[in-house]
């Protein structure tokens, strides 16, 4: 029953991916959507390492500026391929997570909260600061990834817009694959279990630091794969990718749409990531009535919007 | 051969001692049960030996195997398993993925594996969900698999966490008041869920309040107050016990000693 549940999942989001663009007024949505996409892969990494373990990250977005400035540094400086480096960024933000996150996953609580918040802080610092490699703020190029001409060439002719709409789509079908595969596997179990009871994980046998750090490195690769094509798409990034508020903007994209729950957090990234586009209309007002629809939610659907609503229509069922 | 062997076990709190030299043994098949009036230390001595505590003083020894204050998941890992006063479920799963996850030291592998759904994670994942389905026919829950954990009754739970102990094929196993909150009817399931684990060749240690199941089904009782252990013996020899009577029936008899 499960296995079916995955795949409706995973064709639901995949028919989507394919049919909005029927809709679509104008090429700029194609844009808007890669960069829904983008998002929404960071956030399946935040529900691996918040809905399923039960820790939370405030510093998520240093591992997508890693990610990210991967993309930019290393074809330029090392000449390392541009889709190499996305796998380059992503091993150096793995390590980095496995680094930091052994001492603090020791230790229970808020502690991994406070000290990815200060690892965050410390990426975006040095990306600010470190001219003669990243620039400063005022950001940096990146190489295009080469594959839209490779296409172009095969008789596959794209818009910029479009290739990255495909590419990102798919990008985020194999993360919100390899999540809901987690999640009911061995590992997701244990996982999950430890987020229920620590002590009751430990009791059966479960290494409690061991697997929350595993999810901590699974995530923080989701994040930096997410930073680099985010840099690729752009072809352009800057320090802020790193930055508090993009750290926060993950989870609370999380959080909105249902941090437990793959489907939901991706609704809740594409929430967050539209809402600011609709609400341009009322441009002065956005941050209020953002702020707003983040209120209800919490107070009228505090599980997140899938989680609560799936709930409600279950409670009808019976 | 005693499976589980405590020597000399202490613990003390701010300079307050809630455990002090406490010794006993638990052998295989046999069933053993810690009694005594509230904070004795039951449940205090029931955390050292599973590791929830640093013990102070004294030691513990699995197989023969010395374990004192190891981690409570290398202690899984070495055959201890046990149950909790105040129930420790896994609230946000399923009742069929909270027996599973007793599973866990059969079923874990390769996390790559498990990321990418391979034949290999799938079939553990499989053989360990029909271990727990029989597992929990076995406890009696097999029609709520499905549900919620959260949703069941206590007597439920209590049941369903000790079937997730039993996944773990224990050698020794650690049982923290199993029938609190239950009925009659519930009681008597439990006891004769205890006794057939224990003819099944598994060590328990018991800690229980409803008298006549300790009675009923222990081989040995250890009686604790205030932290120490004040007699010990068969069933029959410790009910009669003055001490232990002391205890059980208040201060009045503790001042007319002292």
């Amino acid at each position: 029953m499960r296995i079916s549940t995955k795949y409706w999942t995973l064709l639901f989001l995949a028919a989507l991916i394919a049919v909005t663009p029927f809709f679509f007024p104008s090429g700029y949505y194609f844009r808007v959507g890669s960069l829904l996409f983008v998002n929404g892969l960071a956030v399946t990494g935040i529900v691996i390492l918040t809905g399923y373990a039960g820790q939370i990250s405030l510093g998520h977005a240093g591992f997508a500026g890693i990610g990210g400035y991967a993309c930019a540094l290393a074809p330029v400086h090392w000449g390392v391929p541009p889709a190499l480096a996305v796998v380059l960024g992503a091993a150096v933000s793995g390590v980095l997570a496995y680094l930091v996150g052994r001492p603090i996953l020791r230790l229970k609580g808020y502690y991994l909260g406070v000290a990815s918040l200060g690892f965050g802080i410390l990426v975006a610092m040095v990306l600010n600061n470190e001219r003669a490699l990243t620039r400063g703020p005022d950001g940096i190029e990146v190489p295009d990834l080469g594959l839209r001409g490779l296409l172009k060439d095969w008789g596959l002719n794209l818009t910029n817009g479009e290739f990255w709409y495909v590419v990102t789509g798919i990008c985020l079908l194999i993360g919100a694959w390899i999540a809901l595969n987690l999640h009911s596997s061995p590992t997701g179990r244990a996982l999950r279990a430890l987020h229920g009871s620590e002590v009751a994980a430990g009791t059966v046998g479960i290494d409690v630091a061991r697997v929350k750090l595993q999810a901590f490195v699974i995530s923080a690769i989701y994040a930096s794969v997410a930073g680099s094509l985010l840099a690729l798409q752009n072809k352009f990034i800057t320090p802020d990718v790193a930055g508090f508020l993009h750290s926060v903007e993950m989870v609370t994209m999380a959080v909105l749409g249902g941090v437990s729950s793959v489907p939901g957090a991706i609704l809740g990234a594409g929430v967050l990531t539209l809402l600011p586009q609709v609400l341009t209309v009322f441009a002065e007002y956005e941050q209020l009535i953002l702020g707003l629809v983040m209120m209800l939610v919490m107070i009228f659907l505090p599980e997140g919007l899938v989680p609560s609503i799936l709930r409600r229509l279950r409670g009808r069922d019976e | 051969m005693s499976l589980l062997e405590i020597q000399g076990l202490g613990i003390s709190f701010g300079g307050v001692r809630a455990v002090n030299d406490v010794s006993f043994s638990v052998k295989q098949g046999e069933i053993v049960s810690v009694i005594g009036p509230n904070g004795a230390g039951k449940t205090t001595l029931f955390n050292m030996i599973s590791g929830v505590y640093q013990p102070g003083a004294g030691s513990v020894a699995l197989s023969g195997e010395p374990v004192t204050g190891m981690e409570p998941f290398r202690l899984a890992q070495r055959g201890l398993s046990r149950t909790f006063q105040n129930l420790q479920i896994f609230q946000n799963m399923t009742v069929l993925e909270n027996a599973v996850t007793g599973f866990h030291l059969q079923e874990r592998g390769p996390v790559l594996a498990d990321l990418f759904n391979l034949p290999g994670s799938r079939r553990r994942a499989r053989q360990a969900e029909e271990g727990a389905r029989a597992l929990l026919a076995r406890v009696g829950l097999e029609r709520a698999a499905d549900r919620e954990a959260g949703s069941l009754s206590y007597g439920s739970l209590k049941r369903l966490e000790i079937a997730r102990a039993l996944a773990m094929q224990p050698k020794v196993l650690l049982l923290d008041e199993p029938a609190a909150g239950c009925n009659a009817v519930e009681t008597e399931e439990i006891d004769h869920l205890i006794a057939e684990v224990a003819a099944s060749g598994v060590a328990i240690l018991l800690v229980e309040h409803d008298m006549k199941m300790v009675m009923r089904i222990s081989n040995h009782i250890v009686v604790l107050d205030h932290g120490e252990k004040i007699a010990e013996g068969a069933p029959a020899e410790v009910s009669r016990n003055p001490d232990v009577i002391a205890a059980y029936l208040g201060t009045e008899a503790e001042h007319a000693d002292g």
